[in-house]
């Protein structure tokens, strides 16, 4: 009873900043821009943004599949190393995080350019110019290096909390390195990697400032589109619709990943 | 004493929570809501209008940019702020007053409105005269990197089709100015509202899509003075900030014809502080301060009578003061009616998102979600059997 007082005020403001707005969201996806009627035209026509979509989220895929491949082994590393040593390495992770995350995409954007300073030192070796910024590289590059962190974060504090008597014990009973990690430590971290999953995967999928930056006149992302509605296109019943079917495609993405974790769940018994 | 400085704090809050004895009446502040880059805010040591504006008047000035027409449009309209200037272009301004959101402005406030050149009166987009001061005016041209760019393929809009210059070109990002260059190359009206035509401008659009380097307005001259880019439409008035910055760019008006436009200032409905709005179009149509604001943008005078506190070189200058015949091929773009401008919106989504479907991608997925799947199933059945053993185990 009274944890459920205390929680009052967040479910105050939940339904105040949360459901309120989702339930504006649904009424703009499904009205007429012109005349205010209802309407299912804003979403009869999301078929024209599906090659965007599809390219959202693939490039948001491979973004976080590259975080998790680059934040485990570092998660796992920290996690294992002596407490002044793993404060120091988690608050390195972290420092990129105090500088604005539009500073640092344009940071990018300066050393990347083909006036910009990694091209500036190659022509100055007498070689070509590299086309490193402009295509579908640079924008998972962007993401991977904005979000990374959020993929570290949840690793470690999961590695971190686990037990280490039964990675011994796995060793006692004649696991080699390898197959302790993978019938040990791996499914022990998946609700680490689940959420980290999540983490990233969520935010690369909406982005909008790093396809702009890092992108071509053919990266257009689907966060992109939502944008020019809201800012200069004045449609806000397509941007609401788009925005709709992309928190659709999120819940999706992260409910089959959540059963994996439920179903690792089930082998703890 | 640990309670004691906690009191002394407490004291010290609660002082600066009491109003001040000797503050001041609250100064009346306005809201400026401008194009970005588009006033002397006091580099170069030109005057800094705002601040002059405060030193003269006791007025604040809150001011605020925009970077394209459009998205002033949408600010206005999906509310929540409220501005008591704004400097849209002329055919928003028709726009604003055919949808009845513009104050009409009281002139007998504005004295120095004799300035403004008969030219620049009973415009066009604002026929009565009601709504509307003159900014400034200026021209749509084409800036090119001459270390890079072969003078032998300038003269034309068509370099901004040119495969050569691939990756190195830029583009207007607002639909009205894209639009219209597309639609001159073409021979079509800048104003049409003919839909077959505008479809044409945009399959032009898209044709030149993947030469295009970025669709940018402002950061084109980041991208001109740095040579990131090579080619850029935009207005001549910025041109002639950006030579000075990189000597070797150049400027040509294109043999088909360009925008000449003429942004101005208007007081939008919701307005605060009406009196204070007023004195601040009267304070930019000073001769003097028009004339030293404006030699700072490069872009050109409405009135005559500011020329002579310039620099002699800037009123000398073809590109901010072109001559007669070569202003003959400017064209002034008119308010369209709300459905084209719904359907060029839409046109120019469909600009910038067009990209094939990524085959690549969509494979890749695909297989990624047929093995997870699979992953899932056999792992499934590999824990049931599992769970089972071990009950068996259990019950023997």
């Amino acid at each position: 009873m009274k944890s459920k007082a205390l929680a009052a005020p967040y479910l105050v403001w939940m339904a105040l900043f949360t459901i309120v707005p989702l339930a504006i969201v649904a009424y703009y996806a499904f009205t007429d821009s012109q005349t205010g009627e209802l309407t299912l035209k804003n979403i009869s026509n999301l078929g024209n943004y599906m090659p965007i979509l599809i390219k959202s989220i693939w490039l948001a895929l491979v973004s976080t599949a590259i975080c998790l491949v680059i934040g485990y082994p570092v998660a796992y590393y920290i996690a294992n190393c002596d407490e002044v040593k793993q404060r120091f390495l988690y608050m390195l992770v972290m420092l990129p995080m105090c500088i604005s995350f539009l500073l640092r995409t344009l940071a990018w954007v300066a050393l990347t350019e083909d006036t910009g300073i990694i091209n500036n030192f190659i022509v100055s070796l007498g070689l070509e110019p590299l086309p490193l910024i402009r295509n579908d590289g640079a924008v998972v590059l962007g993401m991977v290096y904005n979000y990374l962190p959020y993929m570290i974060m949840p690793l470690y504090t999961v590695i971190m909390k686990i037990d280490r008597r039964l990675v011994e014990a796995a060793e006692d009973l004649g696991c080699s390195g390898p197959q302790t990690f993978k019938r040990v430590i791996l499914p022990l971290s998946t609700p680490g990697i689940i959420s980290g999953f999540t983490m990233v995967f969520v935010p690369a999928v909406s982005t909008f400032y790093i396809s702009q930056k890092l992108g071509s006149s053919g990266t257009t992302l689907i966060g992109d589109v939502i944008e020019s509605q809201f800012k200069t296109a004045y449609n806000p019943n397509l941007g609401a619709a788009l925005s709709l079917v992309l928190m659709v495609m999120i819940f999706i993405c992260v409910g089959v990943t959540n059963r994996f974790g439920d179903d690792e769940e089930v082998m703890a018994p | 004493m640990k309670r004691l400085s906690a009191f002394f704090l407490s004291l010290l809050l609660a002082l600066s929570i009491l109003p001040q004895p000797q503050a001041k009446a609250e100064p009346v502040t306005i809201n400026v809501y401008n194009w970005g880059q588009y006033i002397s805010d006091g580099t170069d040591g030109y005057i800094d209008v705002n601040k002059a504006f405060t030193e003269a008047t006791g007025i604040e000035v809150n001011y605020m940019t925009f970077d394209t027409n459009e998205t002033m449009y949408t600010k206005l309209k999906t509310g929540g702020s409220s501005y008591d200037i704004i400097i849209p272009s002329d055919y928003m301004v028709a726009r604003l007053i055919a949808e009845d959101m513009l104050e009409e402005i009281d002139f007998s406030n504005i004295p120095n409105y004799k300035y403004v050149d008969e030219a620049y009166r009973n415009t066009s987009y604002d026929p009565e005269n009601k709504y509307s001061v003159p900014y400034t005016w200026g021209t749509v041209g084409v800036i090119y990197n001459t270390k890079y760019v072969d003078e032998a393929d300038t003269g034309s809009w068509d370099l901004l089709w040119n495969t050569k210059y691939d990756g190195k070109i830029l583009m207007f990002d607002n639909p009205r100015d894209a639009f219209a260059i597309s639609e001159l190359l073409l021979g079509i009206d800048i104003n049409s509202e003919d839909r077959d035509e505008l479809r044409t401008a945009a399959y032009k659009l898209i044709e030149q899509k993947p030469l295009v380097q970025a669709y940018v307005m402002d950061q084109i001259f980041a991208a001109m003075e740095r040579e990131e880019a090579w080619i850029a439409p935009y207005y001549a008035g910025d041109y002639l900030l950006m030579v000075e910055e990189n000597p070797d760019l150049g400027f040509y008006f294109p043999e088909e014809g360009f925008n000449l436009f003429i942004d101005a200032i208007c007081i939008p409905k919701g307005c605060q502080n009406k009196a204070a709005a007023e004195a601040y179009i009267n304070f930019l149509c000073d001769p003097e301060v028009n004339a030293e604001n404006l030699e700072y943008l490069g872009y050109s005078t409405p009135l005559s009578e500011a020329k002579q506190y310039m620099d002699p070189d800037m009123v000398e200058s073809e590109i901010a003061y072109p001559p007669e015949e070569v202003l003959e091929g400017g064209g002034a773009f008119i308010n369209l009616s709300s459905e084209t401008s719904q359907y060029t919106d839409s046109l120019w989504l469909e600009v910038k998102t067009q990209g094939g479907v990524d085959t690549y991608a969509i494979v890749c997925m695909a297989a990624v979600a047929v093995f997870l799947v699979i992953y899932f199933i056999v792992h499934r059945i590999k824990t049931k059997k599992r769970l089972a053993n071990r009950c068996r185990k259990w019950k023997t």
